[in-house]
Parts: structure tokens; C-alpha cells; sequence
């Protein structure tokens, strides 16, 4: 689409910047098409964390209700202030949690960006059926995620009749041996198991990202490299990867926070076990708040998952606004 | 799908070594750009496929799986070449999987919709005549997408409850349109920057009113990127979990909170299963192939084109 962002650069206007001139009036009437979108933004995305903030707060379980209403939307025991982030810090099942997160969200972002970035630079070259090939490549990132963790843990690792095990049989099979390996894969490992189901689904994912960028290299510079007589590895070194950085953030952080949001895979491969070897925060602040009813605790976890992803966010909007900055300076 | 406006590939004046409607494949190949990326050869090519096809299998294993019988589904070592039944699909629409694609395509397209009600009025408002600041309410929006929804999940569960919204599709409906809202602000608003402005100009004069312009200029001009927004808004849509599973039972159930129950009353259940996931998965993959060339633009929230 770089032919877009060129034409773009002719008809697009220098930023506005001189709008203090505008009467009062003239501001209103600009701002009333947007005003539909921000006040429905305001009220469904922020007034329920701001709820969530204060019922983070409160002594409150279901099973024990106490006498005093919460806005009419339940009664709660107590007000009892951070006492209940400091169940999230020195409950075991929590801190684990903490943890499962940053394991399971690293794993994932880390190996599907080197498969991503591996891919989008085979799929930069001409080669027979490229169209093709891309476009098998976006297929696991479209199937319901759902769908997907069921076929993954049902029809791929089931240790009697999945296909890994049975293409592993097949091989024992091919060499004469009687019987192939059984390996049970998600009790056996199960993060493992949930971190390449995951990372399966978000290579493609990176991979869109990375090609993009890849492909908005300005060609001029790579021919000055050839006419310099940089081989392939250099120029990829020098030239490719410095411009990449930027699409190398961009799709990891992006990455980072659908990631670290993993509900589905969690919920349909292992339900955070065994034990709570894959519990992650999403699904244990699921279980505080439908299986134990402690909706304190459950709020004050969700807190700590919001300012989590607010710290990778920040990163995340660093990275945008340069992007965006870059492309209104044109 | 080539990726232009019909307006960009008339207001671009000049010499190009490319007309301006091409598609992924030809564009910035030069002859030069074109020698450096043909290094490699066969090698890298087997390989490019070796990988891709890796990727693939999984989808491949699930659809193949889908038209195999339970028996043939089962086998150890796998067979392939089993011969085909329709039958697993005729039983997922006999145990009524039917009201829940209903329920997925009633949330996704009224959701959209509605988001586009919301998102293009408010991308006119953010690019063609920007309010002050209009960066930082496009920031704002972004930051709106970057909190996780489970932090949320515990005050909508209590005050859909509450107004005895649980288990009732508009709930989705409103969710979804939040969900999706700042991906389409910020597409619209990049899709918006591309409409010349002369033309908007010449509306201005002849005193055209904003939905008049909007209706018969912007949207018209934008209708490529309408309908890739759309599509991107669909794909999260069909696919969203957490909230459907937490917020409706039994009337209001989406496709994949079938699935989740589907596979719990089943017993010998490979290949029904991946009839299911398939058909399932079915609409979103057609609308993701559709969308190619704008899915970048929509996973990164506009901020790759």
C-alpha cells in the first residue's frame, strides 16, 4: 500500500495546527460527529474499571454477604483499602499466576516473532506460488481461537489418537519397531503445549506485520547497498534490520498485550492445570470471580493485570505515535 | 483486491514507475529490488514452502478430519486417505448448532454496523475538519484497546445482572462495539486522510450539509476501506470468547461457546469436533482472505498500511 501513502502525500493537508482562530460555535460543530464515539468509548471502556478500582477495595464474597449495598448491585462486608492487593502479592495461587502470565506472554512473543520474521523474509522474495503460500500462512490466525485450543488439544495432542503421536507412531512404524512413543502432551508438558498452540496462531500474525514493513524498505537504498557491493547478510544486517526495528515493536508489543489477555487457550486446553501450572491472570481472576465469589480479590487482580498492560502499553503507544508522527510529517 | 481508492489513483499527478493500482505483489518491485530478491533460489523456495505447509497442517488435518468418519478419525497411525462423509456436518445442524451461528451473526453485523455509525462520523472529526487535539483523542482511543477486557469483566457481569441484561444478545452486541470502536476510528481516520480535498471543498461551497457529505462523498470515496474495516470489525467479533461465555447461557450462546459445550457431551467426537471448529471457523477465514491486503492495516490498528 505504499502507493496509497505516496498519493497520500499529495492530496493529504499540512497538519492543522492554527485552530485557536475558530469561534466557539465553529469548535461545537466540529467536535459533534466525534462526540457519539467518545461518550460511548467513555461509558462502556472506562466508567467498569473505575468500578473496578473502588469494588477492588472491598471485603466482598458472594457466599458472605455483608448488609451494605454496592450501588445496587450487591451487598459487600467491608471496606478493607489494599488489604486485598496484598492477598494478590502473597497468595501463592496469585503470584503464580503473575508468573504463568509473564512465561506464557514472553514465550509466545519471542518465538512467534523470530518464526514471523523468519517467514516475512522468505515470503519478501519471488518464488513460485508466493501469493499462495501467504495466503495458507494467515489461515491459523483466522480460525476461531477457540476452535483452534480444542483442535489442538483433542485432535493434535491426545496421546491415543491425536496426529502427533500417531505421525510419531507411523515413523516407529516405518522402521519396524511395533509401536511409536506415547507421549501425553499436555500433562506431561502442558505449557509447553499451550505456548506452541499459541504460537502457532500468532506467527502469522508478526509475520503480516514484518512482511509489511519489509516491504516498505525504500528501494533505492537497497540498490545503492548492491551498487556498494554489500552481499545479501549485510545488507540485511545493516540496512534491513535498523529499518525493521520499528515493525520488530510494534508487532511484539501489540503481541504482548493480546497475548498476556490468553483466556480461551487456557480455558480450553488445560483449564490452568494441572494444578496451576498454567493458570495465567485472566483466567485465575475468571476463577476468583465464578468459581470462589471473591469479587475483591477478583477486582484487585484484574488491577494488576490492567497496570501491567498499561507498562507494556506505554512502550506500545511510544512506538505508535512515532509511527504516526512520521507519517503526518510526509 | 487491489488496495486504492478510486480517488487516490486520479489525484496522483506525475511520472510513477507503477500505476497506482497494484496489488501486494508488484508493489516497489523495481528491476534492481527485483535481482536482490531473487537471491536464494530453489533452496530458500523449498523451504518458504516446507514452512508454510508446516503452518498449514493443522487446518489442513481439522477440515480433512471433518469429512472422515468417527472410526476413520481415530485410527493410530493416522489415515489420511479415508473415504469422505458429509455426515458429521448433518449432525451438527441436527443437534441444533444453527441458533448459535445466528447468535454469532447477529452480534458480528449489528455490532459492526454500529460501530461504523460511530467510527466514520467521528474519523470525519479526526481528519477532514479535526477538532483541537485531535491526536490526543486518537491516542485516547488507542488506549482504550490496550486494557485487558478481564479487568473489566467483574462490573459488566454485575451491572448487565443487574439490569437483567445477562444472557441477551444486545449485551454482546454493545460490548463488541466498544471492542471494535478505536480499530475502526483509526482505520476510518487514515482511509478519510486519502479523500482529496478539493472535492470536499466543492461540497463545502455548494453548502452540502455533513451527512449530505458524508453520505455521498466520503462514503462512496472510502467504500474499499469501509468494507475492509468491516470485515476486520466481523473477524474479532465472531471470534470473541471471554465475554460470551461469561455473559449469556442458554437463548443468546454464540458459536464458539457452542463449541465448548459441544465437546463436552460427546463422546467419541474427533471428527464431529472438527466439523464443528470448521464450520465455525468458516466465515471469519473467508472474510480474512477477503480482507487480505488490509489485515495488516486493521491487526496494527492503522498504524501499518
Amino acid at each position: 500500500m505504499t502507493a496509497v501513502a505516496e498519493a497520500r502525500r499529495d492530496t493529504a493537508p499540512p497538519p492543522p495546527t492554527k485552530q485557536n482562530k475558530l469561534s466557539a460555535k465553529a469548535r461545537w460543530v466540529r467536535r459533534a460527529p466525534l462526540l457519539p464515539a467518545l461518550i460511548f468509548t467513555v461509558v462502556v471502556t472506562q466508567v467498569p474499571f473505575l468500578v473496578t478500582l473502588v469494588i477492588s477495595s472491598l471485603q466482598w464474597n458472594v457466599l458472605t454477604p455483608g448488609d451494605k449495598n454496592f450501588l445496587g448491585l450487591g451487598n459487600y462486608e467491608s471496606f478493607i483499602g489494599l488489604q486485598n492487593y496484598a492477598t494478590v502479592f502473597t497468595d501463592a495461587r496469585l503470584r503464580n499466576a503473575v508468573l504463568n502470565t509473564i512465561v506464557m506472554t514472553a514465550s509466545v512473543v519471542l518465538i512467534s516473532l523470530a518464526l514471523g520474521l523468519l517467514l516475512a523474509v522468505l515470503l519478501d522474495r519471488k518464488f513460485p506460488g508466493r501469493g499462495l503460500a501467504r495466503t495458507l500462512l494467515i489461515a491459523p490466525f483466522l480460525v476461531m481461537p477457540v476452535a483452534a485450543a480444542l483442535v489442538w488439544k483433542h485432535v493434535l495432542y491426545n496421546p491415543t489418537y491425536g496426529l502427533f503421536d500417531g505421525v510419531l507412531n507411523w515413523i516407529w512404524q516405518l522402521f519396524g519397531a511395533d509401536q511409536g512413543p506415547v507421549v501425553d502432551w499436555v500433562s506431561a508438558m502442558p505449557m509447553p503445549a499451550i505456548v506452541a498452540a499459541l504460537v502457532w496462531q500468532w506467527t502469522p500474525f508478526m509475520m503480516l506485520i514484518l512482511l509489511a514493513g519489509l516491504q516498505a524498505q525504500p528501494t533505492d537504498i537497497l540498490e545503492a547497498a548492491k551498487v556498494d557491493g554489500a552481499d545479501g547478510f549485510k545488507t540485511f544486517r545493516w540496512i534491513t534490520m535498523p529499518h525493521m526495528r520499528q515493525y520488530l515493536e510494534l508487532s511484539g508489543l501489540l503481541g504482548s498485550i493480546y497475548i498476556l489477555q490468553t483466556f480461551d487457550a487456557v480455558f480450553s486446553i488445560t483449564q490452568g492445570g494441572p494444578g496451576t501450572a498454567t493458570t495465567n491472570l485472566p483466567y485465575e481472576i475468571y476463577l476468583t470471580m465464578f468459581r470462589k465469589y471473591e469479587y475483591g480479590e477478583a477486582a484487585a487482580a484484574g488491577v494488576v493485570t490492567v497496570i501491567g498492560t498499561i507498562i507494556v502499553a506505554t512502550f506500545a503507544l511510544r512506538v505508535f505515535s512515532s509511527l504516526f508522527r512520521e507519517e503526518h510529517k510526509r | 483486491m487491489t488496495a486504492t481508492t478510486p480517488a487516490t489513483s486520479t489525484a496522483v499527478p506525475g511520472p510513477r514507475p507503477t500505476p497506482a493500482r497494484i496489488g501486494w505483489r508488484q508493489r516497489r518491485r523495481n528491476k534492481a529490488a527485483e535481482d536482490m530478491s531473487q537471491r536464494g533460489g530453489p533452496l530458500w523456495t523449498t523451504i518458504a514452502w516446507f514452512l508454510t505447509l508446516l503452518f498449514f497442517a493443522p487446518v489442513f488435518w481439522m477440515v480433512l478430519t471433518s469429512f472422515h468418519s468417527e472410526a476413520d478419525a481415530a485410527t493410530n497411525p493416522p489415515t489420511p486417505f479415508a473415504p469422505i462423509t458429509f455426515s458429521n456436518y448433518g449432525d451438527l445442524f441436527d443437534r441444533n448448532v444453527t441458533p448459535f451461528l445466528i447468535n454469532s451473526a447477529t452480534a458480528s453485523i449489528v455490532s459492526t454496523l454500529l460501530v461504523l455509525a460511530l467510527a466514520i462520523p467521528a474519523a470525519y472529526a479526526l481528519s477532514i475538519k479535526p477538532v483541537e487535539k485531535w491526536t490526543d483523542v486518537m491516542f485516547f482511543f488507542l488506549s482504550t484497546k490496550f486494557l485487558p477486557a478481564i479487568g473489566a469483566l467483574l462490573p459488566i457481569y454485575l451491572i448487565v445482572k443487574r439490569v437483567g441484561m445477562l444472557d441477551n444478545i444486545y449485551t454482546l452486541v454493545i460490548l463488541y462495539t466498544a471492542m471494535n470502536l478505536p480499530i475502526a476510528i483509526w482505520m476510518m481516520q487514515s482511509f478519510l486522510a486519502e479523500v482529496p480535498r478539493e472535492i470536499l471543498e466543492a461540497a463545502e461551497v455548494d453548502g452540502a450539509s455533513l451527512p449530505r457529505v458524508l453520505r455521498s462523498i466520503v462514503i462512496p470515496m472510502t467504500s474499499p476501506g469501509i468494507a475492509a474495516t468491516s470485515l476486520i470489525c466481523f473477524i474479532f467479533s465472531w471470534n470473541e470468547f471471554m465475554f460470551a461465555v461469561n455473559l449469556t447461557a442458554t437463548v443468546s450462546s454464540t458459536a464458539p461457546v457452542f463449541l465448548v459445550g459441544f465437546i463436552t457431551s460427546e463422546g467419541l467426537f474427533l471428527a464431529k469436533l472438527c466439523a464443528a471448529a470448521t464450520l465455525v471457523s468458516l466465515p471469519v477465514l473467508i472474510a480474512g482472505f477477503a480482507a487480505q491486503d488490509k489485515l495488516v492495516r486493521g491487526l496494527s490498528l492503522g498504524a501499518v498500511k
